[in-house]
């Protein structure tokens, strides 16, 4: 078994412009890997886990960077890094969970390098599959985590299908809690999608755990206004307090009127390959008291649906205590 | 009064590690040097079949492989540097090919073919007790050892393996925290009466433990480049140590200790896992050789996990009774270690540990070390001693509470003093003064205070204190000193202890100027590189270096003292006796005026040659300091001796710890907030060295106790967690940005300076008041682990079941 850690030869582009961008990326389809910051891409490539014929380097398009402010909320190139997303004013002061989720994502050096793009686009972390080992997200016919001896403390609870890797986003669930929509470019044109659609689970698409598709280019996240100024939360617990990915997360938004909660948008990370948003908790607490009452009351229903692996049946009770917190916060 | 012990300094290599100037080995190119990578097993147990290179061969740039055709047959148990009959874990080296560019060597790795034979493997050493349950090696699953267990970090030499299973019951038994009784063990000691111990006992807990193994993860990974000039070997390589590798290293390139040019500039990292050579390095000198050209073998991060070594993993129970006043009256231990493919756990250091902090009156301990499928194991920073700590701590904070004692105060009670004792031979100690530095710590901390203050903080947090006790022996003795000063007045002080990154080796070197009362101005270490004539040092390993070379560099400025006196004697009259030195001169005690400089000693040595100059030097000292010397003769005045300073007894590194946490029950996180740490560790050498060591080890320890673990799947036996980011070694937001560090500071006597090391048990303190702490947070309530992790407390809180109970280890 090679240990390989020099990246293999392959072309290079390195567009300026969007548009060529998206002209290398329709003439190369899947022979092509976009990559930003690249901490995801590199590791693929280095370990030769994956291996791709042409790198596309967004990095130099520097339309694809920056916050601003639009007619209904904000608009965040996808190649804004997290650290610049963390530190923006106007998401600090609208969308502050978003700004909380990217501050803690990864480290400091990561961060400075890393993109909101490239956060929401990663792949899984499963261990085996990133491994290289030919399970069903890989293209073959096994998963190695869900068996009674698998090492599957960081895996899913909940909508497994053949897969259950869990997602590694921690920006992921800010967006859907904002109900962002994510601006998708190719060579056809531009198409928006929600959120909460863009990312899809094995039961959808085990090889992707995004809608993108070759030749497409996720360009920037527009946020509404719709959830501006809410009342947020968002925790990440992880083993480490750096340079980690969560164990779980969760992000909130709620819209409180006199203590009590007109509308909330609860959504959990780390839990299954997409960001899921438990609707049968905001369900429960819309139009209830925003309290430790209610938080606990509702806390048990944020595992509904739950199925643990052997290792990771903690991710029970630490989601519903993280619910719980979101709520009595 | 002290001139320079106990005082701060820059050592020399700084500025080049802060510039990034400094070189390491893999910093280093060779005209025509070539790049050699590693093919390492997909598989944990079986053999190779078949190699088919020819595709390899043919590629433009490739220029050969090495196999393990190459070496001399390597027969189990010992770690080959390449395996062929016998792989036994996933990782292990196959070959190594060597290509013109790293790119092209990486590439050549794709078109090799390895036909192998797969054989059953293990990664849990219970597994392999059990009736049936599959062998590591195809001989057997236990290590046995034929002669005594060499030095920490040493290879395992006479050993065997043997197949030893347990009853079933047994396992059972230790997995269900009893005594498993009808197990087979390897090594066994004990003294006194337990039986007697126990009756006499007010109240007697029992407990089983798991602790993990974890790998060393040296920053630097050991890429090596060796070239051969003139049939001599210069050798780039990352080592903890100096001259302690020459012999080894020599050994397996089949040369003259005089053919071996050793370099070794600066470190980054070893742990343990570089203390002598390691197997790998065979590979590289011997491939040079044969390719007739310089040859650079690059270790990846990956291969770094696979074969820069691992703490050996525990399954253990124990037994300890406690009277009513406090004193531990007997102890029962039991360890399994997992020793990986290597088979040599530190068991025997974990039962030292607890007759340490136990000072027992009696004791027995039984002990197997179990081979697995998994990388090898060796010596990590208080390899034994600091995951014993870190369960023994929450132990022993039950039997105070048993019987109703303080915890600080039960430690006292059975504190180690200059006339205690550690180990199962009960060996003496130089000097020991743990109960001071368990009362000055409870000063610093506020210990009472914060008994006083309230468990709940929060709606979820709570508040819990605790206190470690890490230990590890400290010195050793009977190794050289060589110094040299030149006609200019300038001491050369020549250091073969390693850079590992600790800077013991530049403040070792203190002690000579301090004996000759020399500003540090005018000193010069030689060091990094053999053919700057170094002396036979020890291992820069083990917490010893400063007791250790303190005592070597001051034997030797002793002999350049007394050669200083005789020649001014010679010239100035009268006799040596009638002689001081000072100011850089040596001179008269009745009159001041006459005598002579340090310089123009040195001139009248070379012209009086013999001894003066180190053309003669003493009969008892080593092969590889009469080399050196060998090599300075005639250049100047050579101090040369071997420290015969007589005594006896281990020099013991103590460090008491105290840690207050605060734990979130609903996200199982924990916070330290304070942590006071004291060393018992003789006279502090170098300041502002020791609050780094200390600082660093508190670090390690967070990480031993919090989070860093193996992880395999029994499955395949493949690794979870290779990279640097899944072994989780702390960060610094794991860990308080102040802490409170201080020392004793009592000189130990059978030290010229006072000092004795510290290195290592900074950990074991840190890990253990860490679990301690948890405990106290819980009420009381004890994982019987290490590391306590997230899950583990989410889960407990939770009212689910948590993974150690099942004792395993390498796995969840």
């Amino acid at each position: 078994m090679p240990s390989h850690d020099v990246m293999p030869n392959m072309e290079l582009y390195q567009p300026v412009q969007v548009e060529d961008a998206l002209a290398i990326a329709d003439r190369l389809a899947e022979r092509g890997w976009l990559v930003g910051g690249g901490q995801d891409t590199y590791g693929w490539l280095k370990d030769r886990a994956k291996s791709v014929d042409a790198l596309i380097d967004l990095s130099a398009i520097e339309a694809l960077r920056g916050v601003r402010e639009t007619a209904d909320g904000i608009e965040i190139g996808a190649l804004t890094t997290l650290t610049e997303v963390a530190n923006n004013d106007l998401v600090k002061q609208r969308y502050s969970v978003l700004a909380d989720a990217a501050e803690v994502v990864a480290s400091p050096q990561i961060r400075n390098i890393g993109t909101l793009g490239g956060n929401v686009s990663q792949d899984v972390r499963c261990w085996y599959y990133r491994r290289g080992l030919s399970c069903y997200r890989a293209g073959g016919n096994l998963c190695y985590a869900d068996t009674p001896q698998g090492m599957n403390r960081e895996h899913a609870l909940f909508d497994a299908s053949r897969c259950v890797a869990a997602g590694a986003s921690d920006t992921a669930p800010a967006l859907v809690a904002l109900d962002a929509t994510m601006v998708i470019r190719s060579v056809d044109g531009e198409r928006t999608v929600s959120a909460e659609d863009f990312f899809v689970g094995p039961a959808l698409d085990i090889e992707s755990t995004t809608v993108l598709r070759p030749g497409e280019i996720l360009t920037s996240v527009r946020i509404p206004s719709t959830w501006a100024n809410a009342t947020f939360y968002f925790e990440k617990v992880a083993d480490r307090n750096v340079w980690d990915f969560s164990l779980v997360n969760v992000a909130a938004a709620f819209r409180v009127n006199g203590g009590t909660i007109e509308d909330s948008r609860i959504i959990a990370g780390a839990v299954q390959t997409t960001p899921r948003r438990l609707r049968n908790v905001e369900n429960a607490v819309r139009g209830q008291s925003k309290d430790m009452a209610t938080a606990e009351s509702v806390a048990p229903m944020a595992s509904e649906g739950a199925r643990a692996l052997a290792h990771n049946g903690f991710k029970i009770p630490l989601l519903q205590n993280l619910v719980k917190r979101a709520i009595a916060a | 009064m002290s001139t320079h012990i106990g005082k701060d300094f820059t050592p020399p290599d700084v500025p080049g590690k802060v510039t990034g100037e400094i070189k390491y080995a893999e910093d280093y190119k060779a005209e025509g040097m070539v790049f050699a990578r590693l093919l390492t097993s997909p598989m944990p147990s079986g053999r190779v079949v078949n190699i088919d290179a020819s595709e390899a061969l043919r590629m433009d740039g490739v220029v050969g492989i090495f196999t393990a055709d190459d070496l001399p047959p390597v027969a189990p148990p010992a770690n080959p540097a390449l395996a062929s009959d016998y792989i036994t874990y996933v990782g292990q080296p196959i070959l190594a090919v060597a290509a013109t560019t790293e790119e092209i060597a990486e590439t050549a790795l794709d078109r090799i073919r390895v036909d192998f034979e797969r054989r059953p493997f293990v990664v849990d050493p219970l597994d392999s007790l059990a009736p049936g349950g599959p062998n590591a090696y195809p001989d057997g699953n236990a290590l046995v050892r034929t002669q005594e267990e060499g030095p920490e970090g040493t290879p395992i030499r006479g050993a065997q393996i043997r197949d030893i299973k347990w009853p079933q019951s047994a396992i059972d038994d230790l997995r269900a925290g009893r005594e498993p009784v009808g197990a087979e063990f390897t090594n066994e000691w004990a003294f006194g009466d337990i039986e007697a111990g126990f009756a006499e006992a007010a109240e007697i807990i029992e407990m089983p433990f798991v602790t993990m193994g974890y790998p060393h993860h040296s920053l630097e990974s050991r890429t090596c480049m060796a070239y051969w000039e003139n049939g001599k070997c210069y050798f780039h390589g990352s080592s903890q140590s100096q001259s302690a590798n020459n012999a080894g290293l020599a050994r397996m390139l089949n040369i003259d200790l005089a053919d071996l040019v050793f370099i070794n500039e600066a470190t980054g990292g070893g742990f343990g896992s570089k203390i002598g050579p390691y197997p790998y390095m065979a590979i590289t000198g011997n491939f040079a050789r044969v390719l007739n050209r310089p040859v650079q073998t690059r270790i990846t991060r990956e291969q770094e996990f696979y074969i820069g070594s691992a703490r050996s993993g525990m399954q253990g129970w124990i037994k300890a009774g406690v009277k009513a006043d406090g004193k531990i009256s007997a102890v029962d231990l039991v360890i399994v270690n997992d020793g990986g493919m290597t088979g040599g756990g530190s068991g025997n250091s974990s039962a030292q540990h607890v007759t340490v902090a136990y000072q027992p009156e009696n004791m027995r301990f039984r002990h197997i070390s179990v081979y697995t499928n998994t990388t090898p194991r060796g010596a990590q920073r208080g390899p034994g001693q600091n995951e014993m700590a870190a369960v023994l701590a929450p132990f022993t904070d039950k039997l105070a509470n048993a019987i109703g004692m303080d915890r600080a105060a039960m430690r006292k009670v059975n504190a180690m003093n200059s006339d205690g004792f550690q180990g199962g031979s009960r060996g003496p100690v130089t000097s020991a003064f743990v109960r001071e530095a368990i009362q000055q710590g409870e000063r610093r901390f506020g210990w009472q205070e914060k008994l006083a203050l309230p468990k709940q903080i929060s709606d979820s947090k709570v508040r819990g204190i605790g206190i470690g006790i890490g230990y590890h022996g400290a010195g050793g003795r009977g190794y050289d000193g060589l110094l040299r000063m030149d006609t200019d007045g300038i001491l050369h002080i020549h250091s073969g202890v390693g850079n590992l990154g600790t800077y013991s080796y530049a403040g070792t070197c203190r002690a000579a100027a301090e004996r000759l009362q020399i500003p540090w101005e005018r000193c010069v270490i030689e060091r990094g590189r053999t053919d700057r004539h170094l002396p036979h040092s020890s291992g820069q390993g083990g917490s010893n270096t400063i007791f250790t070379h303190t005592r070597t560099n001051w034997v030797a400025a002793e002999d350049m003292v007394n050669k200083m006196k005789e020649i001014a004697a010679m010239d100035l009259g009268g006799t040596a006796e009638d002689y001081d030195i000072g100011n850089e001169r040596v001179f008269r005690t009745d009159d001041s005026s006459v005598g002579m400089s340090y310089a123009e000693t040195a001139q009248r040595a070379m012209e009086l040659g013999g001894r003066f100059d180190g053309q003669e030097y003493p009969d008892d000292i080593n092969p590889l300091t009469q080399l050196a010397v060998q090599g300075l003769a005639g250049s100047g005045l050579v101090g040369v001796a071997k420290d015969n300073i007589p005594g006896s007894g281990q020099p013991p590194g103590v460090q008491v710890g105290f840690m207050e946490v605060e734990l979130d029950k609903d996200t199982g996180k924990v916070e330290i907030v304070d942590y006071t740490m004291v060393a018992d560790c003789g006279t502090v050498v170098h300041p502002k060295n020791f609050l780094n060591a200390m600082r660093g080890g508190m670090v390690w320890g967070v990480g031993m106790g919090m989070l860093e673990r193996h992880v395999y799947d029994p499955q395949n036996g493949l690794p979870a967690n290779t990279g640097i980011y899944q072994s989780k070694p702390p960060t610094n937001m794991d860990v308080p940005i102040e802490t409170n560090m201080s020392a004793v500071n009592i000189p130990d006597p059978q030290n010229p300076v006072g000092a004795r090391g510290i290195g290592e048990p900074t950990q074991g303190a840190a890990a253990a008041a860490y679990a301690s702490a948890i405990s106290d947070a819980l009420g009381g309530y004890t994982f019987n682990t290490a590391p306590i992790t997230t899950d583990m407390i989410v889960s407990h809180l939770g009212g689910l079941d948590y993974s150690s109970k099942s004792l395993k280890t390498n796995t969840f």
